[in-house]
């Protein structure tokens, strides 16, 4: 971590919450309908979102609220019914390096070793051979993994998968990087490990984060802002600031509120 | 000393062993105050083999002909096996990878499989004559489903996941096949190369039966038919321990290709 530091200038961290006079993305006014055996589903109603750059914001809500799905739209693996999403003023058409997406369940390639998997995508796009290695070493350095350079991805624990997934979309240039619940499938201890890390990665690389989640405490710990969705339709029911500084005390007072505050929102979104 | 005797004693060592030699010592049992029954015991089995192999003082019209049938057995289970290989790969690639090819294609095949290897010989006999190429022919038909079917199995089984991550990473369209579908249907291809060097060897026993001089399917047949029960047992025996040899290389092999795979490396 520290050799990313060292050669990106640490970023200002942007007043929180204040929506962006130039966001990076841009969702306006977004439909999803889904056709069932059973009729159809309305999976995202009338949504609009701003996301600034830098900024790091949760998406937060039941299941079935339509949060990985619109994180999906925003992916270019899912198109809207209505409504468009903007990437930088461009519509997003499909899937690309520019956002970067971390899977729950990691998505590595399992028959490429560390190294391959982290240069994937620099290879995929045609980077010079020692470019590309060059960025290699440089992510695997980033997140600890000099040991485990040439093992495959079924010789690492859920933590290692999860940080090679992350450096991944790093070494690709992403300028936004979708979590989908990325750290649901770990135990607390390694959760904890990688939030904090990501927090690091995030304040030193200036990336803007979007981040599925499910848990409140992990929201307000990593969030500026936390977008709180409700089911039955999909739609955004609430768009809080934290503006706690960092690092945060989960057990502080005003953390506590933070979260009664979202644990209020979503009890009655029901 | 002690301790490699001991490590050779071990149970793990001897566990798969127990069995077979109980049924040889029943065999041997059953067997040995016979020797000119309808089936000869293990021992005489033993010094047969030793005697097709050219290792005895012997001289009856097969001593020493072991090899010889080997070697024909194995180029055409080789020959069979490559020409199947050369074909069933690229059309289950294809099939598993272009819906247009598999709609033509599959209800054919479906129709077609079924057809035992025996089915087709006589058919085999008149298109490739009587001799080597019909049994190198029949090899190949032998091996062509379980490769065809296992490739478009590989293919067709990608995991989802990894198509959306290429997409994400920014993978152009051409390069999703060498560089996502094949990979991730090795293990899939693997099976079917495995599987059919097994048919293989089946088959080629059933193309050797007529037509054919030496072989080692040729072998028993002409055993069989003076009576030598100890060379048609022989002969099997070699059988078996060629099929295994042949199992064990391309299991070598696909632990080295897939050395990334829980279940393979």
């Amino acid at each position: 971590m520290a050799d990313l530091v060292a050669e990106r200038p640490r970023v200002t961290p942007r007043a929180a919450s204040a929506p962006a006079d130039n966001p990076i993305l841009k969702i306006e006014a977004v439909n999803k309908r889904f056709v069932t055996a059973g009729g159809e589903i309305d999976a995202l109603r009338a949504v609009n979102l701003e996301i600034g750059r830098r900024e790091f914001v949760c998406l937060i809500g039941a299941s079935g609220c339509g949060k990985s799905t619109l994180l999906r739209m925003i992916a270019g693996f899912e198109t809207s019914s209505d409504g468009e999403v903007l990437m930088n003023g461009n519509r997003v058409v499909g899937p690309g390096p520019d956002r970067g997406m971390v899977f729950q369940d990691y998505g590595l390639f399992p028959w490429l070793t560390v190294r391959r998997n982290i240069g994937f995508g620099p290879a995929a796009r045609g980077v010079k051979r020692a470019e590309v290695d060059r960025i290699v070493a440089r992510f695997i350095a980033m997140i600890g993994l000099d040991r485990f350079a040439d093992a495959y991805p079924h010789q690492l624990s859920g933590g290692m998968k999860q940080r090679v997934a992350i450096a991944r979309v790093l070494a690709n240039d992403a300028v936004v990087i979708l979590m989908d619940e990325p750290f649901g499938a770990l135990d607390a201890m390694t959760r904890e490990r990688l939030q904090s890390e990501l927090l690091t990665i995030w304040e030193a690389t200036g990336l803007t984060v979007l981040f599925v989640t499910h848990a409140i405490e992990e929201a307000i710990l990593l969030a500026d802002r936390v977008i709180v969705m409700s089911p039955g339709p999909g739609r955004i029911t609430a768009d809080i600031a934290i503006d706690l500084p960092r690092p945060r005390d989960v057990v502080s007072a005003e953390f506590n509120e933070k979260r009664a505050h979202v644990a209020g929102l979503l009890q009655g979104s029901h | 000393m002690t301790a490699m005797i001991q490590r050779w004693l071990a149970p793990s060592r001897l566990l798969p062993v127990i069995f077979p030699a109980a049924l040889l010592f029943l065999w041997w049992l059953a067997t040995h105050n016979h020797p000119d029954g309808l089936i000869p015991p293990p021992d005489l089995i033993v010094r047969e083999l030793a005697d097709t192999a050219g290792l005895t003082g012997d001289h009856d019209e097969f001593s020493g002909s072991l090899w010889s049938n080997l070697l024909a057995s194995a180029s055409r289970v080789f020959g069979g096996f490559l020409l199947s290989a050369a074909l069933a790969l690229p059309l289950g690639l294809l099939i598993g990878q272009l819906q247009i090819v598999r709609r033509m294609l599959d209800s054919m095949f479906q129709v077609l499989r079924p057809i035992p290897v025996t089915a087709w010989q006589p058919l085999f006999l008149i298109l490739f004559g009587l001799g080597s190429r019909s049994a190198t022919m029949l090899v190949a038909l032998g091996c062509f489903y379980p490769i065809l079917l296992n490739t478009i199995f590989g293919v067709r089984s990608v995991e989802p996941r990894l198509f959306e991550a290429a997409a994400m990473l920014g993978i152009s369209r051409a390069a999703l096949f060498p560089k996502v579908v094949l990979p991730s249907a090795s293990p899939g291809i693997f099976t079917g190369l495995r599987l059919g060097l097994g048919f293989a060897w089946v088959v080629i026993v059933v193309g050797e039966i007529s037509g054919v001089r030496v072989g080692l399917g040729a072998m028993i047949e002409n055993a069989r038919e003076v009576s030598r029960t100890d060379v048609v047992i022989a002969g099997m025996i070699v059988i078996g321990l060629a099929g295994y040899l042949s199992d064990q290389a391309i299991r070598a092999l696909s632990r080295r290709v897939l050395r990334w795979s829980p279940q393979h490396g």
